[in-house]
């Protein structure tokens, strides 16, 4: 275990260094999020309906998103994929320790460490300001905490398994653009779950991208109730070994193929 | 005049050779752009189903301001992304090179790359934005047409010149401010949206300090055969894509301000 609670370490410790950027982050998470906020505000004062999550749920699901948009799958760990390119992923094949897991713990920091320092100041002033909603209960809270907590995890084998596809550099390049696209569509960044089209919603259903985002933020704001969260949390789980499965299996099968040249 | 055109073009054909000697790679990029774009569409779409309508506006006239909006940013992204990777050439001392060459700066710069993969949204723009042609209930006259090339290009011009201002901070932060990407990006996602919806520090930022309303929301209305915006004479709706163009030769005049200032950071 220690070898990996290192790597998160020192990976912290980088990260820590862009705190403007992080700054920078946070400040158009915020313009970003105003812009969602007043489209749906017009959506909703255009019909009389009752549609399936209320303006109120949805503005915080707006800022919850906003605030948790470093969880979501969009890129590969650029060091793994300059490693590949290069060659220096030789070196990485010489550590005693477990390769799939010490890349997932980077990768696990990437998304883990932007989140932590541009999530804070967005949620106080979303709190403070501008309408985000506190969760119904302390079920809710811890709910949406284990939640959360998995989301991340299954962030972290999602960019895992498209950062050990780039052995394979073009086809790998190309599933790391369509899952990015997916992500977007069916994590709920783009548009709350519960408002995209029936199909669009069974499709959803069937990818793990919603228990990265989507899930939490729906057991936060009490739209999932409590009582059903062990459920959603043991398929949250299952996505989970799933993903990582499939993440050593790629592994293994890239180390395989892979080929080297001279030095 | 003709001349800086010529190596222009010059530059753009050398880049687009260099970009199709990975063609798969290429193509791939170019329908990831189409992609992403499209999930935006889909979003509004989706949007529509559910809601029928947006403070007035049909789907098919937001899609005018998508389709409108999109075109116009492609093709920034493809002609003027060379001021992306402009902090760059500040920091390793490129941009010397190009000072010692008996050509304008900006145009250098612009040429530095012509991303063939924004065609993926281009051509997704363009999809909408001819759908949305021929679904409204307009009458395409030769004037209309003129106007909706002009939006298109004024448009561009519009980004074109906030890529111009964001390099020229690198002038004096040697680092691109990405805080700008909300004005672009962030401009795009606005202005695929009809401006009534937002608040009115809001609209008006996105009027006056930054004028996308000129080059995509007003000529929209001219094209719909609605009035004046806000309390303004209608006849204003059929100018105000000059904005565009003005605004770019003011984002070069910045820019040749920062060139003059420009000191090297050595090798």
């Amino acid at each position: 275990m220690r070898p990996y609670l290192c790597i998160l370490g020192a990976r912290f410790r980088v990260q820590l260094q862009y705190r403007a950027a992080a700054l920078a982050g946070t400040l158009t998470q915020l313009f970003w999020g105003l812009i969602r906020v007043m489209i749906f505000d017009g959506f909703y004062r255009s019909s009389t309906a009752v549609h399936p999550i209320s303006l109120a749920q949805v503005v915080s699901y707006v800022w919850l998103s906003q605030a948790a948009f470093g969880m979501l799958p969009d890129r590969v760990e650029p060091e793994l994929r300059d490693m590949i390119r290069t060659g220096n992923v030789t070196s990485e094949l010489l550590r005693p320790i477990d390769l799939y897991w010490s890349w997932f713990c980077r990768c696990l920091a990437m998304t883990l460490i932007p989140t932590l320092m541009r999530s804070g100041p967005l949620l106080a002033v979303a709190f403070a300001f501008l309408e985000l909603q506190t969760p119904p209960g302390a079920a809710s809270v811890l709910a949406a905490a284990a939640a959360f907590a998995g989301g991340m995890l299954v962030s972290s084998a999602i960019t895992a398994l498209l950062s050990i596809g780039l052995f394979w550099t073009v086809s790998g390049d190309g599933l790391t653009r369509l899952s990015v696209a997916a992500a977007y569509l069916f994590s709920g960044m783009v548009l709350p779950i519960p408002l995209l089209p029936e199909a669009l919603q069974r499709a959803a259903a069937l990818l793990p991208y919603r228990y990265v985002l989507d899930v939490p933020m729906r057991l936060y704001l009490g739209h999932i109730p409590a009582s059903e969260a062990p459920m959603h949390l043991a398929a949250q789980l299952a996505w989970l070994l799933v993903l990582v499965a499939a993440g050593r299996g790629v592994l293994s099968r890239g180390l395989g193929r892979l080929v080297v040249q001279g030095g | 005049m003709r001349d800086a055109f010529t190596l222009y073009l010059r530059y753009a054909a050398i880049s687009i050779r260099s970009q199709l000697e990975y063609r798969a790679s290429c193509a791939m990029f170019a329908a990831a752009s189409f992609v992403i774009s499209a999930i935006d569409f889909c979003a509004l779409w989706a949007l529509f189903r559910r809601f029928g309508s947006l403070q007035g506006w049909k789907l098919q006239e937001v899609a005018l301001l998508y389709g409108m909006v999109n075109v116009s940013f492609a093709l920034a992204e493809g002609f003027a992304r060379g001021f992306d990777s402009f902090e760059t050439m500040v920091r390793n001392g490129g941009f010397d090179r190009l000072l010692v060459r008996p050509r304008s700066t900006a145009l250098q710069v612009a040429g530095q790359e012509l991303q063939l993969m924004r065609v993926g949204r281009l051509a997704q723009g363009a999809l909408v934005l001819f759908w949305a042609a021929g679904e409204l209930d307009v009458h395409w006259s030769v004037a209309r047409l003129a106007l909706v090339a002009a939006a298109v290009v004024s448009g561009a011009c519009l980004f074109a010149g906030l890529f111009v201002l964001q390099a020229t901070l690198a002038f004096w932060t040697t680092s691109t401010l990405e805080i700008v990407n909300t004005v672009t990006y962030g401009g795009v996602e606005t202005a695929q949206y009809p401006l009534d919806v937002y608040r009115p520090w809001f609209r008006a930022f996105f009027t006056f300090v930054v004028p996308l309303a000129c080059v995509n929301y007003l000529p929209a209305h001219a094209l719909l055969g609605r009035g004046g915006v806000f309390g303004a004479p209608a006849w204003l709706n059929w100018i105000a894509p000059a904005m565009g163009p003005a605004f770019l030769a003011a984002a070069l005049g910045v820019w040749q301000m920062g060139v003059r200032r420009y000191c090297s950071t050595g090798s």
